[in-house]
């Protein structure tokens, strides 16, 4: 019903945005067409920088396909999200393409988003991070994000640079089925296996590390 | 209450839950019968023996960076022996180290454990043997010795190599195994199974050509690498394929062209008479119109 008149869905999803947003957030900018990042910049940032107080992953820097399979997810509901889903479903194949290609070209800043976590849990979060916790089926972060995090081809996505909030939440919601699509179910595999004291020891640490810069978070390149 | 209408809204339209994760066992070790624990890292001493333990443990981890020199290819140990060479059923690296030394029909000869480690760089790492009393085998000698602590001298203790596959109830197929390549492995080893890369280092290994391993390795054999891929692949999903689809991605897998046989006796025929006198290798067959192997002397390095 809301799609009879092509102006309304955008204002509709702006009053969705500021429904969940409430007074966390600036005002989305009103004149925006569909693809405008301005749409987005709400919630993630004038820069797709995320917003960590809040849980809203940053755009800044994925790759083009990994946002755009991401977008492609919420509007299909493999990825279950009333707001993204409502944000993205209007969207064109060539708004999808426009939006992922604005957002893989930011760079993010350096710092850290979040203070180092207490010592106990820095420990069991690094560890898990480099090396898993194979008793329980839990490969290392590393070993398919990279071995710095910055993500590894276009399914793979960078680590860094993630609220923790964000990083938990989607544990929880491959746990609970409200994200799929992953490439083989191979996230989803892991995620299951993850105790909560495990997700949110690596969501801390995860999201105290610096950010490496724009040429270390440069996509997979074939080496040789 | 708008955004209440969209959850509404979007439920309704939500299709049907697409599958979930396919059914696979948390790890290789399940289909061992192995009870056996290695110590924990956090209990390396920390004393001269155990900086050599630790860079056994970084030399298993990321061989190209630790054992440089010896090194001619992209892989590094974990690539086949699964959390740092810790996991039964992954070619752990504490049953090696209590079967040694042993009679060994590649080189036939009894091998020191030393003699064994040689063979990984010469053939898996596609390099050259470090030298006997060299810090890399001192220190993979140390950290598979560390590993083992608490566990009896045994050459059948459970865990070792790779968990014993049933025989496929179809030959091993290449059509079917490029089918289940391109559906299970693709993702991380790539269409083309030259692997993936960041900056250079090697996050997933290459599978067949010049950076991976060569025609004398382990892996080479079919039925290893079906044992292999079984228990180990795709990661994090153990024992999800099926024996047949094991046994074929196998066989795709080691159809492909890669370095030369370091054992070279100058002809592909004399070497495989030699060497490859197995129904596992496809070394100096002809697969798909190509002969395997024939690609002259190995190369120096």
């Amino acid at each position: 019903m809301t799609r009879s008149i092509p102006s309304r869905p955008f204002l509709w999803r702006c009053a969705v945005s500021l429904g969940v947003l409430a007074a966390s957030a600036a005002l989305p900018a009103m004149a925006a067409t569909a693809a405008d990042p301005a749409s987005c910049a709400a919630c993630h940032g004038a820069n797709g920088m995320g917003n960590a107080a809040a849980g809203y992953p940053r755009l800044a820097g994925l790759p083009k396909a990994y946002i755009e399979a991401q977008l492609k997810a919420f509007a299909d509901g493999q990825r279950n999200n009333a707001l993204m889903s409502a944000m993205a479903k209007p969207l064109s194949a060539a708004d999808i393409a426009h939006l992922a290609a604005y957002y893989s070209g930011l760079h993010l800043g350096e710092a850290p988003l979040a203070k180092a976590p207490s010592a106990e849990q820095a420990a069991l979060g690094e560890t898990l991070v480099h090396q898993g916790d194979w008793s329980k089926g839990i490969p290392a972060c590393i070993r398919c994000h990279g071995p710095g995090l910055e993500g590894v081809g276009t399914v793979f996505p960078p680590l860094l640079g993630q609220p923790a909030a964000y990083i938990e939440a989607q544990i929880k919601a491959w746990k609970e089925g409200t994200r799929r699509g992953d490439p083989q179910a191979l996230m989803q595999t892991v995620a299951l296996r993850m105790s909560d004291a495990q997700t949110q020891a690596a969501a801390a640490w995860l999201a105290a590390q610096p950010v490496p810069g724009p040429k270390a978070a440069a996509p997979a390149k074939k080496a040789h | 209450m708008l955004a209440a209408a969209g959850t509404a809204s979007a439920a309704a339209q939500t299709p049907a839950a697409p599958a979930a994760p396919p059914p696979s066992q948390i790890n290789a070790a399940v289909g061992t019968g192995s009870k056996f624990q290695p110590p924990p890292e956090s209990a390396i001493p920390n004393n001269d023996f155990g900086k050599m333990v630790r860079l056994g443990r970084d030399i298993m981890v990321d061989t190209p960076k630790y054992a440089k020199a010896y090194v001619g290819n992209s892989l590094s140990c974990v690539n086949c022996h699964t959390d740092g060479g810790r996991m039964a059923g992954s070619a752990p690296m504490w049953a090696a180290y209590v079967s040694y030394p042993a009679y060994r029909a590649k080189n036939k000869k009894v091998n020191t454990f030393e003699e064994r480690l040689q063979g990984c760089f010469m053939y898996s790492e596609n390099g050259k043997a470090p030298p006997l009393g060299s810090e890399p085998l001192v220190a993979l000698e140390s950290y598979a010795y560390w590993l083992s602590t608490g566990l009896p001298v045994d050459e059948k203790t459970p865990g070792r190599g790779y968990p014993a596959l049933a025989k496929a109830a179809q030959a091993p197929d290449y059509v079917r195994g490029q089918k289940v390549y391109a559906q299970s492995c693709a993702i991380c080893h790539g269409a083309d199974g030259q692997g993936q890369y960041v900056d250079g280092k090697t996050v997933f290994p290459p599978l067949w050509g010049d950076k991976s391993f060569n025609w004398g390795a382990g892996m080479g054999s079919v039925k290893n690498a079906a044992e292999f891929i079984h228990a180990n692949m795709p990661y994090g999903q153990s024992y999800s394929l099926t024996p047949q689809q094991a046994w074929d991605v196998a066989y795709f897998m080691d159809a492909q062209e890669r370095p030369q046989d370091p054992r070279w006796t100058g002809t592909v025929a004399g070497t495989r008479a030699k060497y490859h006198d197995s129904p596992f290798s496809l070394y100096g067959t002809k697969v798909n119109g190509k002969l395997l192997g024939d690609t002259g002397a190995p190369k120096a390095r």
